[in-house]
């Protein structure tokens, strides 16, 4: 029954089904009404479903169905780093002791979390190359903004306060340039060069007395290492600005090349990316974000200290930009992100990147017979291929992307980065077979020569999935946001 | 080596390479500059195995006192809450835990309907007409309606009382420096916002006012008379709102707010050391198009078929980019999800009767500790957390009460010196009247 329609929970609501079992009323009531000042009652109940525990778990299991995770199957969404989210990390997040502790208890008595935590920062310290570490941040949008706000805040501590630029190349994931507009700052876009990299020509250009820091992936999103990084980070540190590192890529360098040594001064990471935390459908995610030794001074508060065997929650720090997130941040996230660390050691992440590249190297070289390369060099942890040579042919990337879907697939990033015509990004990530890798390649294949042969069943793709293309226009013209009974 | 995470092997390996036409998988990384490359493997703890692992992180987490050990009395934004059995059953479907962003959405509907539901529940609660997919959380979702308003309204200044949340209020402070905004609070007066100086302070230049509902004290701001005075300068009316009072209370919309947000927290989310929870942003349909974060409409495919997309997103930052006004990306979906289990589990008359059972059990302590002796410092309407005073600092009280399993309330002479040896008090449906008898007779032992 692939395409009946689906109901929403509010239509399987009937007056007089409870779906939950409250603890026992055992305080002697008072009178309701004089709990709360005259006219603050509610009057009118929000109109919230009325079902049963098992109405409930048919709907989800239902909606479950009508998703596709990465346990459902291959999701080489590029930048994305959709690896397999170990199921020890469910587990262990879900301990008493991690799951059910209040940020605001004393603390004598969440020593375990700050150890855990400090000992995440000790980590993530060695594998960034990096002096210090703050967890807070919630997802990477929002460790790029903290670790800008950072480096604001250095500069206007040297009185340096016409540092307003930060410079974002052009194939930068799009919360670079939000998150400089969000700290105040804003952005200079520097072209990327005909091989991909960032033409330092062209920095030394922009880069000047109001550089704020220049803001790097690395490797790059079109999966290219930035060859000539030590060279920019010169340039940059020379007129005076900071560098800092997106480190949503980072699964392309673990042992191999830390930002710290490559001359970064700050840098943020996903630990739902590299670092296994699950996606969630779209969050929670976490952010750390490390930096340099000059830069501590700045780090949100509080900072977990340890002084002697006891772990200490310092909020002394008079140059701090302050909090960026109430409590201590997505701790949940860092209990997973901490679990797969040590469940992999040195020899381990080292074996991830390994992987993680021989992968998309191999993907790659195999496509290219089919598929336009716009850069023919290794790739690191992704690749980019462009669409053109389908596009001639009356099919769009987003025809071979729904084409996809029949073959159970989620497909590559489509559309991005924006300086590749018709641009398919593909990550496979460590954790999937080279079996799997084939069927993928295969399917690629297939609907390259559909494009060629047939290209209606690529055009109008999906031809499997719940529900077909949806129109996205009228969804956005006249949008409907959220549930109303028809009266 | 060989590890469970990772299936290639040797000959897969020597095959893979082949294609490629190289020799080892190192000429691969011949592109990064022989001066920054690492050598060597990382200094970090060596790899366990998953029954040494799970032994050693089980014994880290038994160094902390968990709240299903002990009795807790500690709210401050974060509660010790029913959360209904099956809403970990429908967070462990992988299929939801293991996808992101719902992208692409032939494949994506079950996430998409899901949220899509989330913001109707949201909205039904606070009263508004339109909710986004989620936040972090509810200090920096009251961060983001202090730049909305301030874009909005094209103002410089936010008005935020005393009586928000010390942590959301910093929280507040990071993001308007970001945005060379000014940020002023109101000072309190009996437990709730000073009236007569925040009519005062709001003047022309003021984007925004936020109070909290119920506030940081437990008690009920009179948003009638708020709204009144907030709206004649043309100021936004923001309200912070913890969604299970309204359960009972008379929801922020129908008090006239522009953006209503909080945390979901109490809805099926653990407390898990403050995070991950799940901030919301809802808004009147004026804003819509300006509120930050992932929204989900409905439309319909080429057969006519209802079905969800992420929508009006030429707000967000991945087609705006610096002209965006958030730069939200990744949120807190699968919290949302587990809020929304628990509103649906709860239901129409469930949320009630949990809010009821709050106010009722708030009560009984209250009265309970005022019969013990204890001041009830602001005194008044609340709806689960109150203030008492005590004879010594809250930092040793708690001490002494945790040694019987039992976790005190929040000391508020953290954030305001005032309040030294002031406790705020959290009772919720959880507590049984044995435990607040208990509570009651270990604090006037303390007390005597």
């Amino acid at each position: 029954m692939p395409n009946q329609e689906q109901r929403l929970i509010f239509e399987l609501s009937t007056p007089g089904r409870i779906g939950y079992s409250l603890p026992e009323m055992d305080v002697p009531e008072a009178e309701l009404t004089g709990l709360l000042p005259e006219g603050y009652w509610r009057k009118e109940e929000p109109a919230l479903p009325e079902v049963s525990e098992l109405d409930i778990m048919r709907h989800y299991t239902s909606l479950s169905k009508r998703n596709h995770g990465l346990d459902s199957g291959f999701y080489p969404l590029g930048s994305c780093t959709m690896k397999y989210n170990p199921k020890i990390n469910e587990n262990v997040a879900r301990f008493n002791g991690f799951a059910h502790i209040h940020p605001l208890q004393d603390e004598s008595s969440i020593q375990g979390a700050l150890e855990l935590m400090y000992d995440l920062q000790q980590h993530l310290k060695e594998i960034t190359g990096m002096d210090e570490v703050t967890l807070q941040p919630a997802a990477g949008a929002h460790g790029e903004w903290t670790g800008l706000m950072l480096i604001r805040a250095y500069h206007e501590a040297n009185g340096d306060r016409k540092r307003t630029k930060v410079i974002i190349p052009d194939s930068a994931h799009g919360t670079n340039p939000a998150s400089a507009t969000v700290a105040g700052l804003e952005t200079i876009t520097v072209k990327s060069g005909d091989n991909g990299l960032v033409d330092l020509e062209d920095l030394q250009r922009v880069v000047g007395e109001d550089t704020a820091a220049l803001m790097l992936t690395n490797p790059n999103t079109l999966g290219l290492f930035e060859e000539q990084i030590v060279e920019m980070a010169e340039v940059v540190h020379a007129a005076g600005g900071k560098v800092y590192y997106d480190g949503a890529n980072l699964n392309a360098v673990l042992s191999k090349a830390r930002p710290g040594d490559m001359g970064f001064d700050v840098v943020h990471l996903n630990l739902h990316k590299t670092f296994t935390g699950p996606h969630g459908g779209g969050g929670p995610g976490s952010g750390p974000v490390g930096v340099k030794a000059d830069l501590i001074p700045f780090l949100p508060k509080p900072v977990i200290n340890k002084q002697g065997d006891t772990y200490v929650l310092d909020y002394e720090r008079p140059q701090s930009i302050g909090r960026v997130k109430p409590f201590y941040g997505n701790f949940g996230i860092n209990v997973r992100a901490y679990t797969y660390i040590r469940s992999m050691g040195p020899d381990g992440l080292q074996a991830v990147t390994d992987y993680a590249v021989l992968n998309a190297n191999y993907m790659m070289r195999r496509l290219s017979a089919y598929y336009d390369l716009p850069f023919d060099r290794h790739c690191k942890h992704e690749f980019v291929l462009s669409g053109r040579r389908q596009k001639k042919l009356g099919v769009r990337t987003l025809d071979i992307a729904k084409r996809l879907l029949d073959f159970g697939y989620h497909p590559p990033t489509i559309y991005f980065p924006l300086n590749v015509e018709e641009c398919i990004m593909i990550e496979p990530t460590e954790t999937e077979s080279k079996e799997t890798l084939d069927s993928f390649i295969d399917a690629m294949i297939q609907i390259a020569k559909e494009a060629e042969e047939n290209p209606e069943i690529v055009q109008e793709a999906p031809h499997t999935t719940v529900v077909g293309r949806l129109d996205e226009t009228t969804a956005a013209r006249k949008p409907i946001l959220r549930y109303q009974a028809e009266i | 080596m060989k590890h469970r995470y990772l299936p290639m092997t040797e000959q897969d390996k020597k095959a893979m390479l082949e294609t490629i036409g190289v020799s080892t998988i190192d000429e691969l990384f011949d592109d990064i500059p022989e001066k920054v490359r690492f050598q060597g493997q990382y200094n970090i703890k060596p790899a366990k195995s998953e029954t040494a692992l799970m032994k050693e992180l089980f014994k880290l987490a038994s160094k902390n006192a968990d709240l299903k050990e002990n009795v807790s009395f500690l709210g401050a934004g974060v509660y010790d809450h029913y959360i209904p059995v099956i809403v970990d059953h429908v967070l462990s479907r992988s299929e939801f835990y293991t996808a992101y962003t719902p992208y692409q959405p032939e494949i994506s509907q079950g996430e998409l309907q899901a949220i899509f539901e989330f913001q109707t529940m949201i909205c039904e609660l606070t009263g508004m007409e339109v909710a986004n997919s989620s936040m972090y959380d509810g200090g920096t979702a009251l961060a983001e309606a202090a730049m909305l308003s301030a874009g909005h309204t094209k103002r410089k200044t936010i008005v935020v009382s005393s009586a928000v949340h010390p942590e959301y209020r910093d929280v507040l402070k990071t993001y308007a420096k970001g945005q060379y905004l000014d940020v002023v609070e109101v000072p309190i007066k009996d437990g709730v916002t000073d009236q007569t100086v925040l009519k005062e302070m709001v003047t022309k230049d003021v984007a925004a006012v936020i109070v909290q509902y119920p506030n940081f004290f437990g008690r009920i701001e009179p948003l009638k008379e708020l709204e009144e005075l907030i709206h004649e300068q043309k100021a936004l009316f923001v309200v912070s709102s913890n969604p299970l009072s309204l359960g009972v209370l008379t929801p922020p919309g129908k008090f006239g707010a522009d953006i209503v947000v909080g945390d979901a927290q109490p809805f099926g989310i653990p407390t898990a050391f403050g995070g991950p929870h799940c901030g919301y942003f809802a808004v009147t349909s004026k804003l819509m198009r300006k509120v930050p974060g992932r929204l989900v409409g409905q439309t319909t495919d080429e057969q006519g078929r209802r079905g969800f997309v992420l929508t009006l997103q030429a707000r967000e930052q991945h087609i705006r980019r610096d002209k965006a006004t958030s730069n939200i990306c990744s949120n807190q979906a699968l919290n949302a999800l587990a809020a929304s289990v628990a509103m649906t589990a709860l239901g129409k008359n469930g949320v009630r009767e949990m809010a009821e059972a709050n106010l009722q059990k708030a009560h009984y302590a209250k009265n309970r500790l005022k019969a013990a002796g204890f001041e009830v410092v602001y005194d008044g309407y609340l709806f689960n957390e109150f203030v008492i005073k005590l004879n010594n600092p809250v930092k040793e009280i708690n001490q002494k009460l945790l040694q019987k399993g039992i976790i005190g309330g929040y000391d508020l002479g953290r954030d305001y010196p005032d309040l030294a040896n002031h406790m705020l008090l959290a009772v919720t449906e959880q507590r049984t009247k044995e435990e607040i008898d208990i509570l009651v007779k270990e604090l006037g032992d303390m007390h005597a």
